[in-house]
């Protein structure tokens, strides 16, 4: 094996370090043209974060992401991924369930959804029209953006310069008007933008939720209309801000991913983990695996955030110490926990109408935005919210392949929870806490939800950052604040994907545009490596 | 609005009397214009006065220190030969620790109770802040550029500030440009250890805000304050001889001196429109007033929805200007005193100082907790001055007077301050007695000031002394909203020249100037 490896190794273009979605997305560009790539994955399995895995019985868990909108439909195509297995099923609506009863359904038919809203409040229903066109004219905005390398806005390089340009350009042209809205956009809290238009607190609960997921801030944060904007720039079969459900869980997009990889030639090893990337004067060489062999390779890519790549697996003397002070400021913060359920039959909701079609997508039962900011309040104390931020689905009821038949699997996204608890470390007995916490929130609203339980997996930030590797859990490997977006992401002066080291290369989330399972950062990396080395895209 | 006018026709009619309104008087009268400056309330001032609390016992009701207004401003219109004297300049800032320990911030004795590798981080830090407050004046200081235009002006404007930045270096610009959008708390993690460095640091960049540490935009904010400073020269913390009402006062005689009008005790009832134009205003009195520019430094809400109406704006304006937050979160504190107040630990040199009362990031953060859900901090944060350490003459021979901005107080309290207010006070009376023992046996009177006190009293809507949150979204060019954030409103012949404004309050009057200079260019050869 050890020889085997070392005779490809001898004929490498590149590795890339890790085999989440993003490391593959590059892993597929660079391989499509021509080169040797090799890509090493510390887990038995490849997927990351995008991971389907049986951890009880035949039950399929996406036990990490859950749900897919942002992969960016560019990549899907070029990169062949429904040839290779994936298929996403839109969401049949959404709903957000309040404390006394009754609910606010969201439903992808736009007048029924306009009736919707109008039962809570007429004015509010007049108000979505006015707000989801805002909201798109941002997205048209920003897409572009988004598989762009950022400039460097201290550089005079022509090619900075020129990118300045072209955003200037672009933002000239949304018209006076329409920049002031867009200067406000990028910088207020989710709760003024939605004062701005409802007046409803359940309606301004149920959008402000995407404004905080995977975030530590809280909807009155300045910033998080940008989060919330950051969750509406996908789409699926082009309909924008569209989420759906990846056939067989999100693991499906990285088995895909690595089918189209290994199908243009490339080589994944995984159980392969890494622990050193190897420099000579000033030039990546490689990388040494824990087991102590040494694979060569002229070009080094990492999917790592950027705190496990430059201080866990490289000498601090191979990089310049202003790099290296930036790199810790970088804000990776745990916020968010997950729980996936084994249930038995599929949970009552007695506030939801027998059969509505909104239980087939996000349930939350937070209905005011007082509740969220009060739960960022507890995770700023050091504990996991009283009153979590949940959000919850049932792929199963769509996707039956990954349950039994008549069982159901429940995926539970929680806001918040902290990496590093007031009260000392994580431990069993916390964990559970903060299970049963998150299931009793859920049973106030389904009577028969805890008879149902057959199995619960409990993940705290502490257990993602162990088994994905992301630091501190952080699902975006970084906050994403306006210190660390675009041409601060994730290092100011480093943003475009290239390390302090030639050779060496950064294509994860901690790199622009950031997280979410979009592929971006990954496509970018591939093609500054390919305009590095003089090839076309 | 049919009675005819008795009144002289005036090239510029000016609503409040304010630092702001006073200035852009000034200002538009040594520009040969004839000015009248009507005040609805008996004196001049505004928010910037100073007034009796308790028999024998003045204050400066609203800000308690000078130390925006740039010395270029005060140079210009004279104040000091208009009787402004200052009783104390350059003062110290004394962080109170608890345990009576003591942290200097002042510039003559600074860093003190500090350990040494805080120290060097900020002496590092400091310098750094100061560089960016100088590359940001001209940014504050200046009319902001409208976007979207072509007209010369604007772009030229929007590259000069390019240029500011740029100057700073690849290294200063990098780190300016990752920081300006971050919030206070992470910025001072990432430079100290020290929790009472890290509070007082922190409490210059929330005090007047809407915001905690936590709060991305406390760093721009922070900038704000550094800046205004930087522009105002090297006399730092000033207390004018008399309170800052001393400095309305000076303003006003500039004014007068200039030619200007002033008429106290005339509210403004309305702002005449006559062919989609301002032609003057109408008193509440039920008199009319001519005038060729009608100039507001009341508030954007006061001005274009009460003074105004709606009617004579476009839906999406009104839109903008019923969307600006301006719901104050800061109370002031009068204390009474029969003898000076003891704080321990803190030397007489730095009772005559400013005193912050903020022990630590989290303990900011918790205050303002209190606040997003319409509370008033159980253990508030505080700035804190005893006047009367440098100026006897605010209190009977012996007595003194304290004077404390108290966070956080939100407008709308939910218990309503009604029954809030005696407890708020008691709240604020615990944290001081904590520094200083005994205090409250000292206390022979005492006034709060909640936001909803200070917009009956000063007119301000919401009670904010900004006029309106200063945060990104409500900056720059979108300050008070897009369309009027040169001073000039969709309705020619109306100008604002308030807090509302860029760069914003303070006691500052760079707005009020500004509009002036607008004013002037709008029309040129006016008679």
């Amino acid at each position: 094996m050890i020889g085997a490896a070392a005779k490809t190794a001898a004929s490498l273009d590149a590795i890339i370090v890790g085999a989440g979605h993003n490391g593959l997305v590059a892993a597929c560009y660079l391989a499509r043209s021509g080169l040797r790539v090799l890509v090493l994955e510390r887990q038995p399995f490849i997927g990351g974060a995008a991971v389907s895995r049986r951890l009880y019985q035949d039950f399929t868990y996406s036990n990490c992401s859950y749900v897919c909108s942002l992969l960016r439909p560019e990549i899907i195509r070029t990169l062949e991924l429904p040839k290779y297995g994936l298929q996403v099923i839109p969401y049949e609506g959404g709903c957000t369930m309040m404390q006394g009863g009754g609910h606010l359904a969201l439903y992808d038919n736009h007048d029924a959804l306009r009736r919707e809203i109008s039962r809570h409040s007429k004015r509010d229903a007049e108000a979505y029209d006015r707000y989801s066109r805002d909201v798109m004219r941002q997205c048209r905005f920003i897409k572009p953006l988004l598989m762009r390398e950022p400039p460097d806005p201290t550089s005079f390089k022509p090619r900075d310069v020129q990118e300045l340009l072209y955003l200037g350009k672009r933002f000239h042209g949304l018209g006076e008007q329409r920049m002031y809205d867009t200067l406000r956009f990028w910088t207020m809290s989710a709760a003024d933008f939605l004062d701005e238009y409802f007046e409803s607190e359940i309606v301004k609960a149920h959008f402000a939720g995407s404004s905080i997921i995977g975030t530590a801030l809280g909807p009155r944060s300045p910033g998080t209309a940008y989060v919330l904007l950051h969750h509406y720039m996908g789409d699926i079969d082009d309909t924008v801000g569209a989420w759906g459900f990846a056939r067989g869980g999100m693991g499906a997009i990285t088995q895909a991913l690595g089918a189209s990889f290994e199908a243009s030639g490339g080589t994944i090893r995984s159980a392969a983990p890494v622990s050193k990337i190897l420099v000579r004067n000033g030039r990546a060489t490689g990388v040494a695996l824990a087991d102590g062999e040494e694979i060569r390779a002229p070009l080094v890519i990492s999917n790592l955030d950027v705190r496990r790549t430059f201080l866990e697996s490289m000498d601090a003397k191979d990089l310049p110490d202003e790099f290296l002070r930036q790199v810790k400021n970088f804000k990776i913060r745990g916020s968010s926990g997950k729980l996936n359920i084994a249930l038995d039959g599929l949970p009552r909701f007695p506030s939801i109408p027998e059969g509505s079609p909104c239980t087939r997508g996000d349930m939350h039962v937070t209905d005011t935005i007082e509740m969220m900011e009060r739960a960022y309040d507890d995770w700023k104390d050091g504990r996991w919210s009283r009153a979590p931020y949940i959000d919850m689905l049932i792929p199963s009821q769509i996707d039956p392949t990954m349950v039994p038949d008549g069982k159901h699997y429940m995926s539970v996204f929680v806001q918040y929870c902290p990496y590093e608890l007031a009260d000392g470390p994580w431990d069993a007995a916390k964990r559970k806490a903060f299970g049963d916490t998150v299931i009793n929130t859920i049973a106030q609203h389904s009577p028969n939800f805890k008879d149902l339980i057959l199995h619960a997996e409990i993940r705290t930030p502490w257990d993602i950052e162990n088994e994905v590797g992301l630091t501190e859990g952080n699902i975006f490997q970084g906050e994403l604040t306006m210190d660390q977006l675009l041409f601060n992401r994730p290092v100011p002066g480093y943003a475009q994907y290239r390390a302090p080291v030639r050779g060496m290369y950064m294509c994860g989330s901690s790199t622009h545009p950031g997280g979410g399972v979009m592929g971006a950062p990954g496509a970018n990396a591939a093609r500054a490596v390919l305009r590095d080395l003089g090839r076309a895209h | 609005m049919t009675i005819a006018s008795t009144q002289a026709r005036f090239d510029c009619v000016i609503i409040g009397a304010g630092h702001n309104g006073l200035v852009c008087a000034a200002t538009l009268a040594r520009g040969g214009r004839t000015v009248l400056v009507l005040e609805a309330a008996a004196q001049v001032g505004g928010a910037a006065v100073t007034r009796e609390f308790v028999p024998g016992f003045r204050v400066s009701a609203g800000a308690h220190l000078l130390h925006l207004m740039p010395a270029e401003l005060l140079r210009t219109l004279k104040l000091e030969s208009h009787g402004l004297e200052w009783s104390a300049r350059a003062m110290s800032t004394t962080a109170l620790v608890p345990g009576g320990a003591r942290l200097s911030l002042g510039a003559e004795e600074a860093l003190r109770g500090l350990s040494p590798e805080d120290a060097e981080a900020y002496s590092v830090y400091a310098a750094r802040m100061r560089r960016f407050a100088a590359a940001l004046v001209p940014m504050f200081s200046g009319v902001p550029p409208r976007l979207g235009t072509t007209a010369w002006g604007d772009r030229m404007a929007l590259l000069r500030l390019g240029w500011q930045v740029r100057k700073l270096g690849k290294r200063d610009m990098r780190e300016l440009l990752r920081i300006g959008g971050m919030n206070v708390y992470d910025l001072l993690e990432e430079n100290f250890h020290s929790a009472a460095l890290k509070g007082a640091l922190g409490l210059d960049a929330v005090l007047g805000a809407n915001f905690g540490p936590r709060s991305p935009g406390t760093v721009l904010t922070l900038l704000y304050r550094l800046a205004g400073e930087c522009g105002a020269g090297a006399s730092g913390l000033s207390q004018p001889k008399g309170g800052l009402g001393a400095v309305c006062d000076a303003l006003a005689k500039a004014a007068a001196a200039a030619g200007a009008t002033i008429r106290t005790g005339a509210p403004v009832a309305s702002i005449r429109v006559e062919g989609d134009r301002a032609s003057g205003v109408v008193l509440e009195s039920g008199e009319s007033i001519d005038a060729l520019s009608v100039i507001s430094s009341a508030d954007p809400k006061t001005t274009f929805l009460r003074l105004l109406g709606p009617r004579h704006l476009d839906t999406g304006f009104v839109r903008r200007v019923n969307h600006i937050r301006s719901r104050g979160l800061a109370a002031k504190l009068h204390l009474a005193l029969n003898r000076v107040p003891v704080f321990s630990g803190v030397s007489e040199a730095g009772l005559r100082g400013r005193l912050l009362l903020a022990p630590s990031l989290q303990h900011i953060e918790r205050a303002y907790n209190h606040a997003k859900y319409g509370e008033f901090s159980s253990a508030p944060v505080m700035e804190i001055t005893v006047p009367t350490a440098n100026d006897p003459s605010l209190a009977p021979a012996g007595q003194h007077v304290l004077s404390a901005i108290v966070q956080y107080a939100p407008y709308a309290l939910k218990e309503g301050w009604q029954s809030g207010r005696q407890r708020c006070i008691d709240a604020a009376l615990d944290g001081l007695e904590r520094y200083a023992p005994g205090l409250r046996a000292s206390i022979v009177g005492a006034e709060l000031l909640t936001p909803a006190d200070m917009e009956a009293e000063f007119g301000m809507t919401g009670g904010h002394w900004h006029h309106g949150d200063l945060a990104f979204d409500q900056f720059l060019m979108v300050r008070p909203v897009p369309g009027a954030a040169q001073y000039r409103t969709p309705l020619d012949g109306l100008f604002l020249c308030g807090a509302g404004c860029h760069p914003g309050g303070g006691v500052m009057g760079i707005a009020g100037r500004n509009a002036a200079q607008e004013v002037l260019k709008a029309n040129p050869n006016s008679p």
